[in-house]
């Protein structure tokens, strides 16, 4: 890695955590009034830890990680509530030309459509170098041939002949390597990888994934890796956090948040995903979720998934269900976690047919 | 070749090519063609489910809508119900239509935004002349309520739905003609996780109670075996596996369909870290291998395969495979 002349100070100590999100709150100004995309959302990353931020459209997964990078679109994104600290450092007291240097040096991005972060004028190999020049001060040649090393890094075969070619040359796997080599340029603490493989065909994906776990090994960084996609969560998660509508309703390393899933949200989640792993035969009917994702603009009073919950009751509809850590690193937010303690137990809780038990498993 | 069945199939499609013309070169180079759907014989019988699997370029969509001849196919013969309808005149294609309907992929695009639900199933109804004055409220209200809407809801405008309800009122649009084959392509991929059960759940109810065919078109195994009875294996624009689904998916033969089963992510963390099943991107659909169009990934590819396309042979009762090597 190149080294990296940091105006920015870093606090070395190992206990505290690289991430540490306290109580956020964003709002954001729409026609109809405020609307409140997280609400008291807490997390923590430790340093080389992949967490996985979980949820559908409206969860507030992607805000979140736009707060986090001080990115929140403008004028209408505002965050009203709570703190951000990044390596100790408050990042709300950083100045713009501080919070840029994080951007580009602590903090590596890659999104969903590669295609639409890369300038579609400008060679990969220059834009690779471009990063590395302004960021970690390399000449030229120094920085052209970091280039062909970084996309050698990503897997990318004859690097230095691909680093000629333009985004619109290569396919939607080649342009998220470059997109991983230029995030990953300036050796970054942690990598926000927000649905980098949805866009992506099945047999790429799979690919991207061993990539990033391989980077993970060498480069040391975390990942705060944003998805829908439960499976995807499975393969790269070392803890997951679920959100819905805003907050967070269940959090635990990946095997007990699989394996004994407390919140309804999730083990519904869960169920209604198809299992190709499963014994053939051995599948039933898909469990769906009742109704639809609430609107923002008008949640639910108490917890936000009742409606839409089979065991809600009239408990959950009078007040927001504390966030209970159940068991050390596992919390959920529900009054009833106690009550589901594992995948059989949940057809009956929730009246769900014998039919719908997702099988074998 | 013909997947023999025992039912007289409603849709026979044989040898079917579709090849689009692509862009001269830059320097005035020959014209160059996309074979998007090369040499694909299928059958579908009446009530059968049907699903075709393929990632992006392997000619799943231009295939589901050559068959219903919303493009033209280059050459090949599509039997619907005993007809050529590649040969039909257009006034009788119009007629036959009502018996083939479609559900589009993308909900927000599909339906007209300045017209009311009921306006835009009516649509439906008057282009076929069905259900005329009085029946036509009726039918609207039994049609919103087979999907799993209400009557209140027909005077709303598609913006006023989520993209689920969109799609329910999509498939509602497919069913006002009471067509015999329905082809849904990709129905549920725009949508959220904990949607998508509930979209599949309702196409599944109203295949069987309607007893429709349908052929499924999916980029993703998971979805496509929870709903077929059969199931097909696109890449690059050819047949590498059809069989029945439970036999695919306990007995997958061809290298490319083991590798799709096994590139899909498991929500099961026990199971990680598994190695990518296919190294290498999929070749430009401009410039497919010679032979075996999936050899320059195939794990097992020999010289042979260069030299020679795989015939689609039978493996097992119901069960045919595109390969040399197995």
């Amino acid at each position: 890695m190149p080294t990296v002349n940091s105006s920015y100070p870093i606090v070395a100590a190992s206990s505290v955590p690289l991430v540490a999100i306290e109580d956020l709150r964003v709002e954001f100004a729409a026609d109809t009034g405020t609307v409140t995309a997280v609400d008291g959302l807490s997390l923590s990353i430790a340093r080389g830890e992949t967490l996985a931020l979980v949820g559908e459209s409206g969860s507030g997964k992607s805000v979140t990680a736009l707060a986090l990078l001080r990115l929140l679109p403008q004028p209408n994104g505002k965050l009203t509530g709570g703190r951000i600290r990044f390596a100790g450092v408050d990042l709300g007291a950083l100045s713009e030309a501080a919070m840029r240097r994080v951007r580009g040096v602590e903090i590596g991005m890659i999104f969903q459509e590669p295609m639409t972060s890369l300038n579609p004028v400008l060679s990969i190999g220059a834009q690779i170098a471009e990063r590395l020049r302004v960021h970690a001060g390399l000449g030229r040649r120094a920085a052209a041939a970091r280039a062909v090393d970084l996309l050698d890094r990503v897997r990318i075969p004859e690097p230095a002949r691909r680093a000629v070619s333009f985004p619109h040359q290569l396919s939607g796997g080649m342009r998220q390597r470059v997109m991983i080599a230029i995030a990953l340029a300036c050796g970054p603490k942690l990598l926000i990888a927000d649905e980098p493989t949805t866009a992506l065909d099945v047999t790429i994906q799979a690919q991207i994934l061993e990539l990033l776990r391989q980077l993970q090994a060498e480069f040391g960084m975390a990942i705060l890796f944003i998805t829908h996609d439960l499976g995807v969560v499975a393969e790269l998660a070392d803890r997951v956090v679920v959100m819905y509508a805003g907050r967070a309703v269940e959090e635990a390393p990946v095997q007990p948040l699989f394996a004994a899933p407390r919140m309804p949200y999730t083990q519904a989640l869960l169920r209604s995903i198809p299992r190709v792993d499963r014994a053939a035969g051995a599948r039933g009917r898909l469990v769906a979720i009742r109704g639809n994702m609430p609107d923002a603009r008008d949640l639910p009073a108490g917890c936000s998934f009742h409606p839409r919950c089979a065991a809600a009751q009239a408990a959950c509809v009078a007040t927001i269900p504390r966030y209970e850590e159940i068991a050390p690193g596992h919390r959920v937010r529900c009054r009833r976690w106690r009550e589901f303690t594992g995948d059989a137990a949940l057809g009956e809780d929730f009246g769900v047919t014998s039919g719908a038990s997702a099988g074998a498993g | 070749m013909t997947i023999a069945g025992e039912a007289k199939p409603l849709l026979d499609v044989r040898h079917l090519h579709q090849v689009f013309p692509a862009a001269r070169g830059s320097f005035g180079g020959s014209a160059q063609t996309i074979k998007a759907v090369n040499d694909v014989s299928l059958t579908i019988k009446p009530g059968e489910v049907v699903g075709l699997v393929g990632e992006s370029g392997s000619g799943k969509t231009t295939l589901g809508r050559s068959i219903l001849r919303l493009i033209e196919p280059t050459s090949g013969s599509v039997r619907f119900d005993g007809v050529d309808i590649l040969r039909l005149p257009a006034r009788e294609m119009r007629g036959l239509r009502k018996d083939m309907q479609i559900v589009f992929q993308d909900p927000y695009a599909s339906l007209n935004p300045r017209m009311t639900v009921a306006a835009i199933l009516g649509q439906a109804l008057n282009l076929h002349g069905l259900a005329p004055g009085a029946q036509r409220e009726p039918r609207i209200v039994d049609l919103l309520q087979r999907v799993g809407l209400s009557a209140a809801q027909m005077r709303r405008y598609p913006h006023e739905f989520s993209g689920g309800q969109r799609q329910r009122i999509a498939i509602a649009r497919a069913l006002a003609v009471r067509p015999r084959l329905l082809v849904a392509d990709e129905p549920v991929s725009a949508l959220d996780v904990s949607i998508q059960a509930q979209v599949l759940n309702l196409l599944q109810d109203l295949q069987r109670e309607l007893g429709l065919a349908l052929l499924f078109i999916a980029h993703d195994l998971g979805v496509v075996e929870y709903l077929s009875d059969r199931v097909i294996v696109l890449y690059l624009g050819r047949i590498m596996e059809v069989a029945r689904t439970q036999d695919l998916y306990a007995n997958p033969r061809h290298p490319y369909t083991q590798a799709l089963l096994a590139a899909i992510p498991q929500p099961d963390p026990t199971r990680r870290g598994r190695p990518a099943p296919l190294q290498g991107d999929q070749p430009s659909p401009l410039a497919p291998p010679s032979g075996c169009v999936f050899r320059t990934r195939c794990p097992i590819a020999t010289a042979e395969c260069a030299a020679v396309v795989p015939p689609l042979e039978r493996h097992a009762p119901d069960h045919y495979k595109a390969c040399i090597r197995i």
